[in-house]
């Protein structure tokens, strides 16, 4: 395992196809670069997330989870910013069920341009739980 | 579940490989549950290498195919077809991105690159053997096309169709044709009036049969999807005493081009309304239009002096209208020069946020130059100031091109340059759910790649109900959107993306909680051996997966998405 795996926390992005994808996919293209430990898989739209997903990744050893949602950039519609937060809410209650640091899923919207963004939420969830989880582990 | 599948490693040249050891990710998966070959290659998408997967799909009898190389967003419709052409169905192909995702976003970590990309190829080979057939929707599509907006962009889009020997019915809401384009008067850059263009391109609409033209009309009611779309139109009465007309349509795709309001400044906003010698761009240019003496004469008084005021309505740091209108600069100075060359006296000066005559209308912009034109720049902190004394009109700014100076002026009309906001009325994108954008105008899939298409399937956008445009843009993005909406309907049947909910009727009890999440209304309740439970109108049915995490009993997946195939990643991710 590289140094980098060790070091870093591991991510899980739940991208969306048509708006968050475009943003990581240039994120690469510009040579941002943001930790190797962070994956995404993509999703058609952030509401269609089942929250058995994201519990699924903590108990096979995801540190965080990242929900890149559409936003009010949404092609299937405005109402995906409040049920992409009605995920959120509902995996909270499964997390504090499981004593899971809720700070452990973050959401942010990410525009079809927003790669500097992402790079900025990656380093800083990434700081987050070296901080949180690692330093406990350690 | 997949048994045989084929892995295809790219080299990129050396855009992966120069970073990724591609070598070390291919022993890495060779060994992977199911996997039969696993090559690496120079550039996958090249013929040869194409050729090579076809025949390496019959010579192992591979049940799947994954490809590692760049974005799906730039091969995946190309190893679709070269996995059709190895007669396996295109929806069984599975792509990883491991050059955007991989190599060049950890180019600085080659190892950790490497290691990344070995997890995500292993996650595309899990996915890969959950990917069941699939088979688009195939049914008849109705081949007449509706355009809705006879404004230049509709116009033009109908005159595009009418050319391609569809039937068309273009409606408007007004009683005449042209919208906007037929109240301006010369137009950059030949000079013609907009209402001589607009007669043109009319008397060219009503030259074909198989155009119907539908003015005094709107639309009331939609119901159906791509292909089989029922329209309901009001029609006013087209003479005294005729009744009010009711009209069904049934058409197979639907151009929506139904324009812009113009900006309408607030009461007050930089004197409007309160002075009587402020007046926006649209008036103004009626104003140089109509009037034919030797001098500009506004409510009796000559005008020798006029105050441009830019950006009012668009870029606005305080309101909601953010972004710029892209026309005004242009038809301003356009205006303006008319005004100086038409009338004695005229002394333009412009207030402007910076120039934006793009392209070839920077032409335009050195003529006023060199006309001798004045131009002034404030920001947006210290906006003009505009004020009555006595019979005067006195304009201040503070000019950031002479290190803030405060210049003042007297002048004898003040413009107020305003922009283009959408339409008060957004009943059409209500009915057909089109969705909007950050600035309230409808927005496009993707505004590089999909312009003109709307995530509703066989609706497209055209003109300015889209974002501000000027008149070529509109035109190019009418003609956009009218061959799109040909190609969806010209073969008379369709096919739609096989992507759609599917709901476990067994263990469905009907809730209702999907069918309140589906924004496109494509579940109902049906019952099924005496039971209430859920079903998805493939017809409908977009693939957002909106419907799917709320099902209290787990009955939803989203058909490509499902439970098993996600987990299945999230393992060989961890």
């Amino acid at each position: 395992m590289s140094d980098s795996f060790k070091k870093n926390a591991k991510i899980l992005v739940f991208s969306t196809e048509k708006i968050s994808d475009p943003a990581i996919d240039m994120a690469g293209l510009l040579k941002l670069h943001y930790p190797p430990t962070v994956y995404t898989i993509t999703v058609p739209c952030s509401s269609g997330i089942k929250p058995s997903w994201i519990m699924h990744a903590y108990e096979k050893g995801f540190d965080g989870v990242f929900i890149a949602a559409d936003g009010t950039d949404c092609i299937f519609g405005e109402s995906c910013t409040e049920k992409t937060g009605n995920i959120v809410a509902m995996t909270h209650e499964k997390m504090k069920e499981k004593e899971i640091d809720p700070a452990r899923l973050r959401m942010a919207a990410l525009c079809s341009v927003c790669s500097e963004a992402f790079v900025k939420q990656m380093r800083s969830f990434n700081d987050y739980l070296i901080k949180t989880i690692h330093s406990n582990n350690n | 579940m997949k048994e045989r599948l084929g892995v295809y490693i790219c080299h990129c040249g050396g855009n992966i490989s120069d970073y990724v050891d591609v070598e070390k990710v291919r022993a890495a998966v060779e060994h992977e549950q199911g996997v039969v070959i696993a090559k690496t290659t120079m550039f996958a998408c090249s013929d040869t290498n194409q050729t090579d997967m076809v025949q390496d799909i019959h010579e192992h009898n591979l049940d799947g195919v994954i490809v590692a190389s760049c974005s799906p967003k730039l091969h995946l419709t190309t190893f679709r077809n070269v996995t059709e052409r190895g007669d396996l169905n295109k929806y069984t192909y599975v792509h990883a991105n491991i050059r955007e995702q991989a190599s060049w976003a950890h180019s600085d970590d080659k190892l950790g690159a490497t290691e990344k990309a070995i997890r995500l190829v292993k996650a595309a080979i899990a996915k890969s053997r959950y990917a069941d057939p699939l088979f688009p929707n195939q049914f008849e599509a109705e081949k007449t096309i509706a355009v809705i907006g006879g404004g230049i962009a509709g116009m033009k889009a109908a005159l595009s169709l009418a050319e391609k020997k569809s039937n068309v019915i273009l409606i408007e809401k007004e009683n005449r044709l042209g919208g906007h384009t037929a109240e301006w008067g010369s137009l950059f850059m030949t000079d013609e009036k907009g209402f001589e263009l607009t007669t043109r391109i009319e008397s060219d609409l009503r030259k074909y049969n198989n155009v119907t033209i539908l003015t005094g009309a709107e639309v009331t009611d939609t119901k159906g999807s791509i292909g089989n779309f029922e329209l309901k139109i009001r029609r006013r009465p087209q003479k005294e005493d005729d009744p009010m007309e009711i009209i069904e349509l049934h058409v197979g795709s639907i151009v929506v081009a139904t324009g812009y309001d113009h900006y309408l400044p607030k009461q007050g906003e930089y004197g409007f309304g309160t002075s009587e010698v402020v007046i926006t761009l649209p008036e103004f240019k009626q104003l140089v239009d109509k009037s034919a003496g030797k001098s500009l004469d506004f409510n009796g008084k000559k005008i020798n002096n006029i105050a441009y005021v830019y950006c009012v309505g668009s870029r606005q740091s305080e309101g909601e209208n953010t972004y710029c209108s892209r026309f005004c600069c242009t038809s301003v100075i356009h205006t303006a020069i008319e005004a100086k060359k038409k009338f004695k006296g005229i002394q333009n000066i412009h207030l402007t946020r910076g120039i934006r005559t793009y392209g070839k209308q920077e032409l335009l912009y050195a003529e006023s130059l060199q006309m001798g034109d004045l131009y002034l720049q404030f920001d947006e902190h210290n906006l003009p100031e505009i004020r009555t004394e006595g019979k005067k009109t006195v304009v201040t700014v503070k000019d950031i091109l002479s290190a803030e100076k405060e210049m003042e002026m007297e002048v004898d009309l003040v413009v107020l340059v305003t922009g283009m906001v959408p339409r008060a009325d957004q009943s059409i994108g209500t009915m057909l759910k089109l969705p909007k954008g950050r600035d309230r105008f409808f927005n496009e899939i993707h505004m590089k790649l999909r312009p003109v298409e709307t995530v509703i399937d066989g609706v497209t956008i055209a003109g300015t109900c889209q974002g501000p445009k000027n008149i070529s843009e509109s035109v190019n993005s009418a003609l956009s959107a009218a061959t799109k909406s040909f190609s969806y309907i010209s073969k008379g049947t369709l096919e739609t993306e096989p992507i759609i909910a599917e709901i476990d009727q067994n263990i469905c009890s009907w809730c209702d909680k999907c069918s309140n999440a589906c924004p496109f209304d494509a579940i109902e309740q049906i019952e099924t051996g005496g039971r209430k439970v859920a079903s998805v109108n493939p017809m409908v049915c977009k693939g957002c997966g909106m419907c799917a995490p709320v099902c209290p009993v787990d009955a939803i997946n989203l058909i490509g998405y499902t439970s098993e195939e996600m987990m299945s990643m999230i393992d060989a991710l961890a």
